[in-house]
């Protein structure tokens, strides 16, 4: 096959291209310039597209004997990763950037321009695993628990899984950063970047601070009504968090108390005990499917964050409305997330948190 | 593999390999007082004289530099300093919109470090600077005109500019003027002395000879304050241990290549013509960017609509034909075309452009292998499509 690699300068796409070569497909190799203004160097294990990146990719491409090019796709990560980052912080959600990035820069517009120009499939170095099932092509959670990124691949639908190599799902990192020792690729003891690649210094609350105006609001006891404080924008709040509230006056009973509801309509953040975050049904809107839908019932595991726990849950399918209902009740869903399923390894699709609330039973 | 991509660089005639490797392992300093330094300096001075006889300069016009970019930085920040030092109303830089980053680079941080202002001389839809663009640019206040840059042929789009015709006007005023010529030698005639500028630029691996080196020719009335300070080597404009073999290489390049000039001027103008006719039958939507009659005989640069430069670039580097986007590129990224924009080109048609340079060594069948290797390439990129532009476009 023709296989596009995108090597992002780091130890597990050069890896996963390396395998690639391996196994017989002719490779070509692309680093994706996703910065408007890239730094000369990286520092530490943030931030990402730096030229620094961009050489190590080349040098791990020219390795391989890949032909390797840098496709600027900044103007589109600006667009549908940072801006959609922005405004759904702006409307008082949680967002998952790099489930946007690998929804609409990775497996979309870097997935259809190689398509256009001839490619087969395009590889990248994200932990999972595609296999071939009765109804198609499967994406399955990698073998190592701890690596596994099947969650933020939720977003993929079956088709562009069709079109995705993922060499490293089974294997565990350290195998890998073994492997790139092995190979004598120079990035093996790169450390593993992590957090928002577009906010290098890691400070999200800091970043978004300068991105979206805020105006102080009041602070409201959920179960009085009353104001208890005042806080610096309700944008800046998500629900199940208990730091930075800084209520001047604390509660007299003394228990905690955690955001339960942001309203940026009415920029006012609401707080209570943490019973009151205690949830089991979630809503989730805009579903992407990797295969066949569920079937209504279906006993199913959802994840909500990225590096969370698979809960058990049943699933209700309406067009485009996905709702769950756990199990086991769990505390503080923000909107905005992903709540991605699974059936056992698979992953049945994606949808994005709109609401969740109790049920009767909680 | 057909190389396509001369302007970039060109490859280096065997004759300058020979007479490098031949001074490789010699230990003389140029300027050591022993036999192997007195040696190795009679080869620079040769050196020198050969490169000033191929430029119409005197040997002792010829500063010695590490290419291209170090000679420009030389005569813009040189000049320019020199200048204001001499007289502080010497405060603007004038150069022309459609320069290569090595000039227009060193003016932007004159314009933000260093408080100097600059007018940018506007080019035509050609992208030359007629005499007159330079008079607006110049306007009425010729006496606060520290330096004038003007380059000799486009690295782009290949037009050449009328130099000693751009030098009259500043000769009325008295102003500085430097040109960066490190197209030109191979193609058209570049005679220092008959120019009128007071600083050229030129570069040894475009005309055959090795990367590295280069030369800012400069007239001996022409005060520069240096920017590499040391050992006082070359006129102390530029100081450090002169690269013995690489200025040999360079003076054998750039000697065949201006003494074969007119045989290889016919031979790759009649290639670029058959490419450029062959490209526009295949392609007829092909947009031929420049002038045709104007121009080095060695550059053909298209826009073809709906087809991101990028794409092609690769698609016939896949096929083993080499050519370049024609623009700068940031981190392996290439910008948008200032000079297109310059020249008034639609934004888009900027990042939808391939430009093919020959070169001493082109023959028939590299155009051939571009002819054959562009239908599917144009019929693919066409299929990937343009994505939208950046926001920013343009040097200024």
């Amino acid at each position: 096959m023709k296989v596009l690699a995108a090597l992002s300068g780091g130890v597990d796409s050069a890896v996963a291209a390396a395998r690639a070569v391996d196994a017989g497909h002719d490779v070509t190799a692309v680093h994706l310039a996703l910065s408007r203004n890239p730094q000369s160097h990286r520092t530490g294990a943030r931030g990402c597209c730096t030229i620094e990146d961009s050489n190590d990719a080349f040098r791990a491409a020219d390795m391989l004997g890949a032909p390797f090019y840098v496709w600027d796709l900044s103007a589109e990560f600006q667009e549908k990763v940072i801006d959609d980052f922005i405004s759904e912080y702006a409307a008082g959600r949680t967002p998952n950037p790099c489930l946007r990035c690998n929804e609409s820069i990775k497996f979309e517009a870097l997935l259809d321009r190689a398509m256009a120009l001839g490619f087969d499939a395009v590889c990248t170095g994200h932990y999972a695993q595609v296999f071939q099932g009765p109804n198609g092509t499967e994406l399955h959670r990698a073998i190592d628990p701890d690596k596994d990124q099947s969650y933020v691949l939720g977003v993929l639908t079956s088709e562009q899984i069709s079109h995705s190599m993922f060499p490293l799902g089974n294997s565990t990192k350290t195998e890998v950063r073994a492997e790139a020792e092995a190979r004598g690729i120079l990035v093996a003891q790169k450390p593993d970047s992590h957090d928002i690649c577009f906010i290098p210094d890691g400070d999200t609350a800091g970043w978004l601070a300068r991105q979206i105006e805020t105006s102080p609001g009041d602070v409201i006891d959920a179960e009085t009504g009353n104001k208890v404080g005042t806080h610096k924008g309700a944008q800046s709040f998500t629900v199940g968090q208990r730091r930075g509230l800084a209520l001047g006056n604390p509660t007299g009973d003394g228990e905690r108390r955690y955001v339960v509801d942001v309203d940026v309509s009415q920029n006012l953040v609401m707080i209570g005990p943490p019973t009151l975050l205690e949830i089991d049904i979630i809503e989730a809107i805009k579903p992407r499917w990797g295969g066949p839908l569920p079937v209504n019932g279906q006993a199913v595991h959802v994840q909500i964050r990225a590096h969370g726990d698979a809960l058990p849950a049943t699933v209700h399918v309406a067009d485009e409305l996905v709702t769950i209902t756990l199990a086991e009740s769990l505390r503080g869903v923000a909107s905005g997330q992903a709540a991605v399923l699974y059936d056992g390894t698979r992953v049945i699709g994606s949808a994005t948190i709109s609401r969740s609330r109790r049920s009767a039973s909680v | 593999m057909a190389y396509l991509d001369n302007a970039a660089t060109t490859p280096m005639y065997p004759e300058a390999v020979a007479a490098m490797a031949g001074l490789l392992a010699d230990p003389g300093n140029p300027s050591s007082l022993h036999a192997s330094g007195r040696k190795a300096r009679r080869v620079v001075e040769e050196s020198r004289e050969k490169v000033a006889r191929a430029l119409g300069a005197r040997p002792a016009e010829i500063v010695f530099t590490a290419g291209g970019t170090e000679a420009n930085n030389i005569a813009i920040k040189g000049i320019a300093w020199n200048q204001r030092e001499n007289d502080a109303r010497r405060n603007r830089i004038l150069v022309s919109s459609v320069e290569h980053h090595a000039i227009v680079d060193p003016v932007e941080w004159l314009r933000q470090s260093d408080g100097f202002t600059v007018t940018w001389i506007e080019a035509d839809a050609k992208g030359v600077v007629t005499a007159q663009a330079l008079r607006n640019a110049i306007g009425t206040n010729p006496e606060d005109v520290a330096l004038v840059s003007v380059m000799m042929a486009n690295n782009e789009v290949g037009s050449i500019n009328d130099i000693a015709s751009l030098t009259a006007v500043t000769r009325e005023f008295g102003i500085r003027f430097h040109t960066d010529a490190v197209q030109a030698p191979s193609w058209i005639d570049v005679n220092f002395a008959e120019l009128g500028v007071c600083a050229m630029t030129v570069s040894a691996h475009k005309v055959g000879g090795p990367h590295g080196v280069g030369a800012l020719v400069i007239s001996r009335d022409c005060s520069v304050t240096p920017l590499i300070h040391g050992g006082g080597q070359e006129r102390d404009v530029r100081s450090g241990t002169l690269d013995t073999p690489a200025i040999v290489g360079f003076a054998t390049g750039i000697e065949i290549a201006v003494g074969q000039r007119d045989e290889n001027v016919a031979r790759v103008k009649a290639l670029r013509d058959d490419l450029v006719s062959r490209v526009m039958t295949l392609v007829p939507d092909a947009i031929f960017n420049g002038s045709i009659e104007n121009r080095l005989v060695n550059n053909a640069h298209f826009s073809f609509p709906g087809c991101l430069g990028d794409s092609l670039l690769m698609l016939l580097d896949a096929k083993g034909v080499e050519c370049s986007v024609g623009s700068a590129c940031n981190a392996g990224v290439p910008q948008p075309s200032h000079v297109l924009i310059a020249m008034g080109a639609d934004p888009e048609l900027a990042r939808c452009t391939l430009r093919f340079s020959l070169g001493h060594s082109s023959t028939k069948s590299d155009v051939d292998a571009l002819i054959a290797a562009l239908p599917e390439a144009i019929e693919r990129a066409k299929r990937a499509g343009v994505p939208k532009p950046l926001l920013e476009v343009g040097v200024r």
